[in-house]
């Protein structure tokens, strides 16, 4: 048993192709592990295994697959980790999810989120907060924690989540686990329960790199539902690269000093250490806007965030608290459904894009937005990635940042600028900091994504870092 | 003396687009369907679902703009319209804002400000007494129309009377009816007119304060709630007051203007642009299978009908103006185009016959058959009255009118034919009296005498002809 759960998903998968391993077995002992969850990661788990294996040499070999809430799954719980939408099974399935089904990668369970993806510690959610299985006095980051400690713990071989701000790469980062934001428009947000449209993308979290190689091959591709998704230029092979050798990585000196805590800035240092080792140039660059693009984030993403989330107003599904007029029932329901930190968001965005404040709000956000990626761009011309560390602190404990809702906001500061930009950033395990894992943050140009995870793959051997003192 | 008022008056015209599906999802349009049964995930805002742009309706948007002669946009945005109310599932409406499809333009004497396109809401039903939300003991909501794509097209304020802007209205219908984007009824809703009004004195060119109306869901409501509004406004200024910026809903059954509440107008939209589309982006091809489509319009072709086919201004507007008349006309000259001035007279009489709303490519009479008979009546083959006969059969039971002329014996009696001077001497000898004046010249007398031949022959005579012989035998 123990075994089995210390298999990578692709080494699973592999022994399911070769039929030396019953997929039926594999996902019951996954299930079982989900099933007794001790982390509030998951918000639902199947109750039995698909039926029939899957599909003959379907390439993901029936390895179980867990989903962030927020993404629709038909007949299945999808809450997107809020009060408002308790209950609610959507008639339809994500188009990620089910390109991974048809892939041979079954649904698992749902696991638990921040509210609406909104937050950086899981304890945004309607559900309760998820508990960091290498301390469980901590959070596991947010807003895909559930997904992150999932995987961390073994109560699932890989899952999917989403990033807006950096909410794939730093629960991944705070987990020891791989966390990979896609360019945007490489996967579909089709069935994706929005939160920013402009930023939102669908991403993998797994135990390493080849795993979220596998995940991204099956996620990508244009797809006619969204507008906005893209056709993937090449294809997703499996990372096989071993050295740097000639890899140019940029440093932004904004990125990667002030703000750091010195345990995660010593761990950075060495993986950068180690990469020149490997062959890799490693220089100073410098992303002179990327110390605003907080700001600018945490006007956009509330602002689109405050359109998205009216729908949830009573009237035809989730949560409605009656009430004698049509204004009080709209104010009961959404007083009711929505968290506070939701709640904030919505008035934020509200405010941004109000008749008198837009242009200064909004519109010059929207222009920091410009200038952050032309920033990238231009780094790109003499580098080929942007590396930092993802996120400026390991895992912290429960309610340490509550309170401070601006405190909370800086977790995002290495993670934020990269989606602004639309662009892929992976997020790899670099070592433990005081028994706490580290993450180091790779960024490419577009639709670089195979390159980023042949870099990470080199690195990743150079590091070997072990992470099964999560999953005891 | 008292100051004399000039209106001015901009039309905001919402048409829903013959697109076989909605403007963002794949549902079918529908009308008169039951409730709620074209709808899914996206039309319903369903948390998840992204919306998809039809491109049939940005076709039609296309269209619509050359049509007006106006300025393509080649990139245009959408834009997000937020407020709350039931028949808005997403909380949002997608609309275009600040970059629409098509700008400026005209049609006939008014200039277009813009025209740009957006979905419809969904339909809100108030049970209860008052029909507004506020008062009535519930609401429900059908979202059959919810998502279903429109236009809005908005006038600059050329317009300066009611029965103008009705005009007005009549010929835009008929246009986009013609360019055959739009079902363009107003009864069903497909075509929604609002009116910003104001007045000012006459003479002066700054612009009064301006109301806006709603609710003017027919052509003759139009005229009439546009005219109480401008005797309203008149009024206020004669007694010394200021007219108020408001929107007003139009009450057919008292003429009666009322504001609608405040709450339901106070609106900070917080448009933005909607990140789930990207920029529409007008292509060449696109502009040209536009082009391809767009269809002679009717402004264009009442007067190819005045100028090259000789029709008198009236008649040809009449034509033209109603798209299927005016097909139907061109298919009749098509089989017989000798005499079009005879051709299109004898239409209104068909439309009389089967209802002025019917369309005659419906009736049982072909516009062959239409041609046919106008020639007969060009060459005097048949009497105008006979052959108002065989037309009522035609219209009965269809055929060929030279079969029932025949067959009826309806045929023309002429000169030729003993029976018709035997006849004209009956009613010769049966009046000498008047006979005597018309052979003095007395031209008046010739009525009663030529009504006796009428009679006689039952029309099928030819009057101009039986005219000529009364003269010619009372020498
Ligand atoms: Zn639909």
């Amino acid at each position: 048993m123990s075994e089995l759960i210390d298999l990578t998903a692709a080494q699973a998968a592999k022994l399911t192709r070769a039929g030396e391993l019953d997929p039926a077995e594999l996902f019951e002992a996954y299930r079982a592990r989900a099933a007794g969850d001790e982390l509030n990661a998951f918000t639902w788990v199947a109750d039995v295994a698909p039926a029939g294996p899957p599909a003959a040499g379907a390439p993901l070999g029936g390895v179980p697959l867990a989903v962030k809430d927020l993404f629709c799954t038909e007949g299945v719980p999808s809450q997107a980790g809020s009060r408002i939408l308790e209950g609610y099974r959507p008639p339809y399935t994500a188009t990620v999810v089910a390109q991974l089904a048809a892939g041979g990668a079954p649904l698992l369970g749902k696991t638990n989120q921040d509210e609406f993806a909104m937050g950086s510690s899981n304890e945004n959610s309607g559900y309760g907060p998820v508990l960091n299985p290498w301390d469980r006095s901590r959070v596991p980051g947010g807003s895909s924690g559930g997904s992150a400690a999932a995987v961390a713990a073994g109560l699932a071989p890989w899952a999917i989540g989403t990033d807006t701000g950096g909410s794939i790469r730093q629960p991944a980062a705070l987990c020891g686990i791989v966390g990979l934001k896609p360019t945007y428009g490489a996967c579909s947000r089709y069935g994706m329960i929005a939160f920013a449209s402009s930023l939102d993308q669908a991403g993998p979290l797994t135990r390493d790199v080849t795993d979220a190689a596998m995940l991204l091959a099956h996620m990508i591709g244009h797809d006619e539902r969204d507008s906005t998704s893209l056709p993937f230029p090449g294809e997703i092979a499996l990372p096989a690269r071993e050295d740097l050798r000639g890899v140019r990585f940029g440093v932004p000196e904004e990125l990667a000093g002030d703000g750091i805590e010195p345990g995660v800035l010593d761990s950075f240092r060495a993986t950068l250490e180690l990469a020149k080792r490997l062959g890799a140039t490693v220089e100073p660059c410098t992303l002179p806007h990327a110390p605003h693009a907080l700001s600018a984030y945490y006007l956009i993403a509330p602002a689109e965030a405050s359109a998205n989330l009216a729908r949830y107003d009573g009237v035809r599904y989730g949560l409605r608290v009656d009430a004698p007029d049509l204004i009080s029932m709209y104010t009961r329901t959404r007083s009711a459904g929505f968290g506070p930190e939701v709640k904030r968001r919505i008035m934020l965005g509200t405010y941004a894009l109000s008749s008198g404040y837009y242009d200064a709000y909004y519109g010059t956000a929207q222009k920091v937005r410009t200038m952050i990626a032309e920033d990238f761009r231009a780094v790109f011309e003499g580098f080929d990635f942007v590396v930092t560390p993802t996120s400026p602190w390991t895992a912290f404990e429960l309610g340490a940042k509550t309170a401070d809702p601006l405190a909370m906001y800086l977790n995002d500061f290495c993670t934020v600028p990269m989606p602004l930009a639309g662009i892929p950033a992976v997020s790899i395990p670099s070592g433990l900091s005081a028994g706490l894992p580290v993450g180091f943050q790779l960024a490419g140009p577009a639709f670089s994504e195979s390159r980023l995870l042949d870099a990470a793959y080199a690195l990743e051997q150079a590091i070997g870092f072990d992470g099964s003192a999560a999953r005891r | 003396m008292s100051t004399e008022y000039e209106p001015v008056i901009g039309l905001e015209i919402h048409v829903q687009l013959a697109t076989r599906t909605k403007m963002f999802c794949g549902c079918d349009l529908s009308f008169g369907d039951p409730p709620n049964t074209h709808t899914c995930p996206v039309c319903l805002g369903l948390p998840g679902t992204l919306p998809v742009l039809n491109a049939r309706a940005v076709h039609f948007g296309v269209l619509i703009g050359l049509a007006l002669g106006s300025q393509i946009a080649e990139r245009s945005l959408f834009h997000r319209k937020n407020y709350f109310y039931p028949d808005l599932p997403k909380g949002y409406q997608i609309s275009q804002y600040d970059v629409p499809l098509c700008s400026g333009g005209s049609l006939g004497e008014v200039c277009i400000h813009r025209v740009h396109l957006e979905e419809d809401a969904a339909k809100l039903v108030h049970v209860g007494e008052s029909g507004r939300i506020h008062g009535s003991d519930r609401s429900v909501v059908d979202f059959n129309r919810g998502g279903t794509p429109l236009v809005e097209i908005v006038t600059e304020p050329d317009l300066h009377a009611p029965d103008q802007a009705r005009e007005w209205l009549t010929l835009l219908r008929a246009t986009l009816k013609r360019l055959g984007v739009s079902d363009v009824n107003m009864d069903e809703g497909s075509l929604r007119c609002d009116a910003n009004v104001s007045v000012r004195p006459v003479g002066s060119q700054q612009l009064g304060t301006k109301t806006e109306l709603k609710n003017m869901n027919s052509f003759r409501y139009l005229e009439r709630g546009v005219r109480a509004e401008i005797e309203r406004q008149i009024g206020l200024l004669q007694s010394g007051e200021a007219v108020a910026q408001e929107t007003l809903h139009f009450d057919p059954a008292s003429d009666r203007l009322t504001p609608l509440r405040s709450k339901e107008e106070a609106h900070d939209y917080r448009y933005f642009p909607e990140p789930d589309l990207v920029p529409l982006v007008v292509t060449g091809e696109m502009h040209a299978a536009a082009q391809a489509d767009l269809a002679e319009l009717p402004a264009a072709r009442a007067k190819r009908f005045e100028q090259q086919l000789g029709l008198a201004p009236d008649r040809a507007r009449e034509l033209a103006f109603r798209t299927e008349l005016g097909d139907y006309y061109e298919r009749a000259l098509a089989a017989d185009g000798h005499d079009p001035v005879t051709v299109a007279n004898w239409i209104p009489q068909l439309v009389e016959r089967i209802g002025s709303d019917a369309d005659p490519a419906q009736s049982k009479v072909t516009p062959e058959a239409l041609a046919t008979l106008a020639g007969m009546v060009s060459a005097k083959e048949v009497a105008r009255d006979a052959a108002r006969d065989v037309l009522t059969r035609l219209v009965a039971e269809g055929g060929d009118p030279r079969t029932i002329v025949e067959e009826r014996g309806l045929g023309s009696l002429t000169a030729d034919d003993g029976g018709l001077t035997e006849i004209i001497d009956r009613a010769i000898a049966a009046d000498p009296a008047a006979a005597e004046q018309v052979r003095q010249g007395n031209m008046r007398a010739v009525g009663p005498l030529v009504g006796f031949v009428m009679k006689e022959t039952k029309g099928r005579a030819d009057g101009g002809e039986v005219t000529r012989l009364i003269r010619e035998r009372v020498g």
